[in-house]
């Protein structure tokens, strides 16, 4: 297996006005091809803020990473990731196809390559026949996965997702949940996924990366033992709450609850 | 919600109404003075009622009655061709082509402006200060000067005369659009800064992670999401560039346009025909405004937002 994200004892640390705040520490990871890999921990712990080094969004203060082989920024300008953020980010004066094809229309697809990718990634999201409408008029849940498209659209091997479903219902997020699956099946990519929501870090992960804060730094990696094939009742077998419980226990041991 | 027009006509035709049985008292307490210093030599004491009436039928009021300026408005636009140099018509449209003109390019010089600042550090912490001085120059003292330059140098023997070869009348109207335009072209600025930088962080990321280029960040980013406060910047500069082009013409010895026409009649105290081109010089800025009112609207339309 080869090695789509490596970092080696990365570390990111901002300056602030009260001080320097220790963003990540000596994180050494690595995610494989077609893995999927949760980060789970409470907030300040720094999973974002990981994503975000993968995405060439931050930079790293110490430590090396790669990411395809190549630093972060060659990854970005080689269109080499897709990145969901928290929010659909979608662009309202846009409609779903067009906001689909923005990345294409950045990345110069021809006219017909375009039509058909929007068609088949939102197909892979159950959004066909949402064409013509407007961010406003879908509910939160179809925004995301009209995202979610947007990010599948241009095919790039990685996903990173941060938070998709934070702020959809649970029943909702169940639901996108196992369609998430599904699309992971199918199209056989790499996604890095953040999430503050234990089963469903559980329910989705090949590995789970379990951090805590002060400062962000790595404290337990799972590897699930569950199946490739999960069904929702998945979560009340005894395997899947023995795993739940060890990031329980992980995300415990991270954290002093003195504070 | 319904921005109905036919919401607004009852209160707007009540404010007409008050407006207008104030301006009728204004007209007996202004003009009764002269009216009785004349009667009074003449040796005839009216009464009330008939001076009532003499303060609104004065013929060089101080403050004409509304019906005599809609006599003269009435006069002095249906009743002349167009192409009379004594129809108000063809007054107006000198000052709305340099107002137009002026807009225009006012706006483009905003909007270029508005982009320099917001991909230029430089450009920002530089050039905000020196466009906002140039909004507290009193315009009135200003404008015969810049008129006057730009004339001669649009008329004179130089590089950028020779380029356009426009005649006298043309570099009237270009002088002139440049008074309009230094007004106007300010509010477009101000609020095509703001507006370009309107998008959220998250979406400058969302453009960051395809790689895209700033131009197509602009073109795909922060010119869609700055269009509300384009249409609300050039409401306010179509406004001000009819002030811009009426003092353009005041203190510069211009024979035609609105500002003329004030000017000339205050030389000779012809106060219904001052009153006639300020109400016609309101009622063009209204319809300025309504136009790009209605652009506005066409365009939220097209940009699919929530009706």
């Amino acid at each position: 297996m080869t090695s789509v994200v490596s970092a080696k004892s990365l570390g990111l640390t901002f300056p602030t006005a009260d001080g320097d705040v220790v963003a990540l520490s000596n994180v050494n990871l690595e995610i494989e091809k077609g893995e999927f890999v949760s980060f789970i921990g409470p907030s300040g712990c720094g999973k974002t803020t990981f994503l975000r080094v993968i995405a060439d969004l931050e930079q790293p203060t110490s430590g090396t990473i790669t990411v395809n082989g190549t630093s972060p920024s060659e990854a970005r300008v080689n269109r080499s990731y897709g990145y969901v953020f928290q929010a659909p980010a979608l662009f309202p004066w846009r409609n779903i196809e067009k906001n689909v094809a923005l990345p294409l229309e950045i990345m110069r697809f021809s006219e017909t390559e375009r039509r058909e990718r929007i068609r088949k990634s939102l197909e892979l999201v159950n959004l066909s026949g949402f064409e013509k409408k407007f961010p406003w008029q879908l509910s939160g849940g179809m925004q995301q996965r009209a995202s979610i498209a947007r990010a599948l659209a241009f095919d790039a091997d990685l996903l990173l997702m941060d938070e998709p479903f934070g702020a959809l219902d649970e029943i909702v997020r169940d639901h996108l949940n196992s369609e998430l699956l599904k699309l992971w099946a199918r199209t056989q990519k790499t996604i890095a996924f953040v999430t503050h929501s234990i089963p469903e870090a559980v329910y989705l992960s090949t590995k789970i990366v379990v951090m805590s804060p002060r400062p962000g730094r790595v404290t337990d990696v799972i590897i699930s033992p569950l199946p490739k094939e999960r069904p929702l009742e998945i979560r009340e077998t005894p395997e899947f709450l023995e795993i739940a419980h060890r990031v329980r226990e992980g995300l415990r041991a991270g954290h002093s609850y003195d504070e | 919600m319904r921005s109905g027009f036919g919401n607004s006509v009852v209160p707007v035709l009540t404010m007409v109404a008050a407006l207008i049985v104030i301006w009728y008292g204004a007209a007996i307490w202004l003009n009764s003075p002269v009216i009785l210093d004349r009667l009074s030599r003449e040796g005839i004491t009216p009464d009330f009622f008939g001076l009532v009436l003499r303060t609104w039928s004065y013929n060089r009021p101080i403050m004409p009655a509304p019906h005599q300026v809609a006599i003269d408005l009435y006069n002095s636009t249906l009743t002349l061709a167009p192409s009379n140099k004594r129809s108000l018509i063809y007054h107006a449209w000198i000052t709305l082509s340099a107002t137009l003109l002026g807009f225009v390019m006012g706006t483009v010089l905003g909007v270029a402006l508005a982009i320099f600042i917001v991909h230029n550090r430089a450009a920002d912490r530089s050039l905000m200060p020196w466009i906002i001085a140039s909004q507290t120059v009193p315009i009135l003292a200003v404008a015969p000067v810049i008129v006057v330059l730009f004339f001669n140098l649009l008329t004179g023997q130089n590089l950028i005369a020779q380029a356009l070869r426009l005649n006298a009348e043309g570099a009237q109207l270009v002088s002139k659009g440049v008074i309009s335009m230094y007004l106007s072209f300010f509010p477009v600025v101000v609020g095509m800064v703001k507006g370009l930088r309107s998008p959220e962080l998250i979406q400058i990321d969302l453009m960051r992670t395809y790689s895209a280029s700033s131009f197509q960040t602009l073109r795909l980013l922060r010119l869609p999401a700055a269009v509300p406060f384009l249409f609300a910047s050039m409401k306010v500069g179509v406004a001000a560039s009819l002030v811009g082009a009426i003092v353009a013409e005041l203190p510069t010895g211009a024979q035609s346009g609105i500002g003329a026409k004030l000017l000339i009649g205050s030389y000779n105290g012809q106060t219904i025909q001052i009153w006639s081109a300020l109400i016609l010089a309101s009622i063009l800025a209204g319809i300025l405004v309504a136009i790009v009112g209605l652009v506005e609207r066409a365009s939220v339309r097209v940009m699919g937002a929530r009706p």
